[in-house]
């Protein structure tokens, strides 16, 4: 015999639930550069993702739990690469996307035992950085359409606010990864490339714009930060 | 299916559970079985149905790599039904799919190949194998097979730079999916044996990329020549052929204006003589 639980204590015993463990991970930012889209995250593993290429144009970004994001990233490549089979490449958009995401997340949230604890980027780089598209999802289903940057994770919110005096609209790519990654890392501690995960949706890349930055070239990158 | 459920991405056949894993074929055959390239071919002809043919492609091993190239004509019968035709795509990009035979079924094979390349690339964090990428192709023609036997037939070939091997590798395939793997050339097409007795005649071992993409020119003369279906380098309306080398820096499509001048250089020597 089930007890009456009220809905509004039943959905904030969920969303703190979510939040509390979303917020135990790293956080994620993404910047709408003058080169293409920085997506910048702190990720110890080498090959356990969490920013991928879903399609031609459009990347994804996941913080809190590594299965579920990850289930969730193979499901967008899935829709993905089947709308642009039956479709075109051209129809193919972060939008959708991310309204299907939304979708999913809400409905988990609201039917399952259990919220999913994560949080989701969607990133879409168009031809100049007005065109780009960044969706930001949360574990309720909410979709966010962000303009030129995003953070993801439990530290968003202070993240953003020393995003929003520092970040301006057009800037170079290597410099907004080293905004990225100051932020990060905080304003005591540092993040060296070994301890970071970065990509770019290059918009001057024909047709997959995704691309990882690694190794020398980030090392290369984050050295820049003194000099400047 | 977009209509008729909400996109979800937790149970199949989006997400995992009995999912099609790393395969965008197995995921298209559960989802939407009407848009596989064979879909509706096997069933009986009733009526006769102009098909359009594609005709001459080859693919020359190089030291460093390899060469595909395709001349352009497609033909219905005995009309030209397009002179602009590609035969030769990038499937990734460190391989090459050509194809000859029926034009639709074939474009839409090469499609749904790529796709699966790529869509496994995604979902698995890394490019499959030269030699895995061979087998998924011929699994493409086999499933092909009942459209094959209508008079659909699509037999690719494929080529690639092998990076675990270090140099470049020519498959051809037959109607029924087998694969084969060829020492250094390969052609296809209904002018495909006379470019074949042209490279056989005029391959050796350590030709640079430049000679054999010259060798693949002169091949295709050689076919558009002896082959009502094989177009010739058409210099009244700057058509020639289409030509890629696939080495360790990935697919290249040698851009026209090059090849063009090589084909005009090739036909010049012709004249005196020295060419075909």
């Amino acid at each position: 015999m089930p007890f009456y639980v009220p809905p509004e204590q039943l959905m904030k015993d969920r969303a703190d639930y979510a939040r509390k463990n979303i917020a135990r991970g790293r956080d994620l930012i993404a910047c709408s550069a003058a080169e293409g889209i920085v997506i910048v995250t702190e990720n110890q593993f080498r090959t356990l993702y969490k920013i991928s290429e879903i399609y031609d144009r459009i990347a994804f970004g996941g913080v809190g739990k590594y299965n579920e994001f990850e289930m969730l990233r193979v499901g967008g490549v899935r829709q993905a690469d089947l709308k642009g089979y039956q479709f075109s490449r051209e129809d193919v958009n972060a939008r959708s996307l991310a309204n299907a995401y939304g979708q999913t997340l809400g409905q988990v949230f609201t039917h399952e035992m259990k919220p999913y604890e994560v949080e989701i980027l969607l990133a879409e780089v168009g031809v100049t950085p007005t065109d780009d598209k960044l969706y930001h999802i949360t574990y309720d289903g909410t979709v966010m359409d962000e303009e030129g940057c995003t953070v993801l994770g439990g530290r968003a919110e202070t993240l953003s606010e020393g995003l929003g005096t520092r970040f301006e609209q057009g800037m170079e790519a290597d410099a907004a990864i080293r905004l990225c990654v100051e932020l990060l890392a905080g304003p005591d501690g540092s993040l060296g490339p070994a301890q970071l995960e970065v990509a770019i949706l290059d918009r001057s890349r024909p047709r997959r714009a995704f691309r990882r930055i690694e190794g020398p070239e980030l090392a290369e990158i984050l050295a820049a930060t003194t000099s400047s | 299916m977009f209509e008729s459920s909400p996109p979800s991405f937790g149970p199949p056949p989006y997400g995992f559970g009995r999912g099609p894993g790393s395969s965008f074929v197995d995921l298209l055959r559960r989802v939407a079985p009407e848009n596989l390239p064979s879909a509706g071919l096997d069933s009986p002809a009733t009526g006769a149905v102009e098909i359009v043919h594609g005709t001459t492609v080859l693919a020359v091993r190089y030291d460093g790599g390899v060469v595909m190239a395709g001349d352009r004509r497609a033909t219905a019968g005995y009309t030209i039904a397009n002179r602009r035709v590609e035969k030769v795509f990038a499937a990734d990009d460190y391989s090459g799919v050509a194809i000859a035979g029926a034009a639709g079924p074939a474009v839409e094979l090469v499609k749904l190949f790529q796709v699966q390349l790529e869509h496994y690339e995604k979902i698995e964090g890394e490019i499959l194998s030269l030699e895995g990428k061979a087998n998924q192709l011929g699994q493409l023609v086999r499933a092909n097979l009942p459209a094959a036997m209508q008079g659909f037939v699509v037999v690719p070939l494929f080529a690639g730079y092998d990076d675990r091997r270090a140099r470049g590798r020519v498959f051809s395939y037959d109607a029924t999916g087998g694969k084969y793997e060829e020492a250094d050339f390969q052609t296809n097409g209904s002018g495909g044996v006379h470019a074949r007795n042209w490279i056989k005649a005029a391959w050796s071992e350590g030709m640079t990329r430049d000679d054999v993409v010259d060798l693949s020119l002169r091949a295709l003369f050689a076919a558009a020549d002896e082959d009502t279906a094989t177009g010739g380098p058409d210099i009244v309306r700057g058509i020639f052929p289409t030509v890629a080398a696939i080495s360790v820096s990935g697919f290249e499509a040698i851009p026209d204006d090059v090849i063009a001048a090589r084909a005009t250089a090739l036909l010049g020597g012709r004249e005196e003589g020295a060419g075909l």
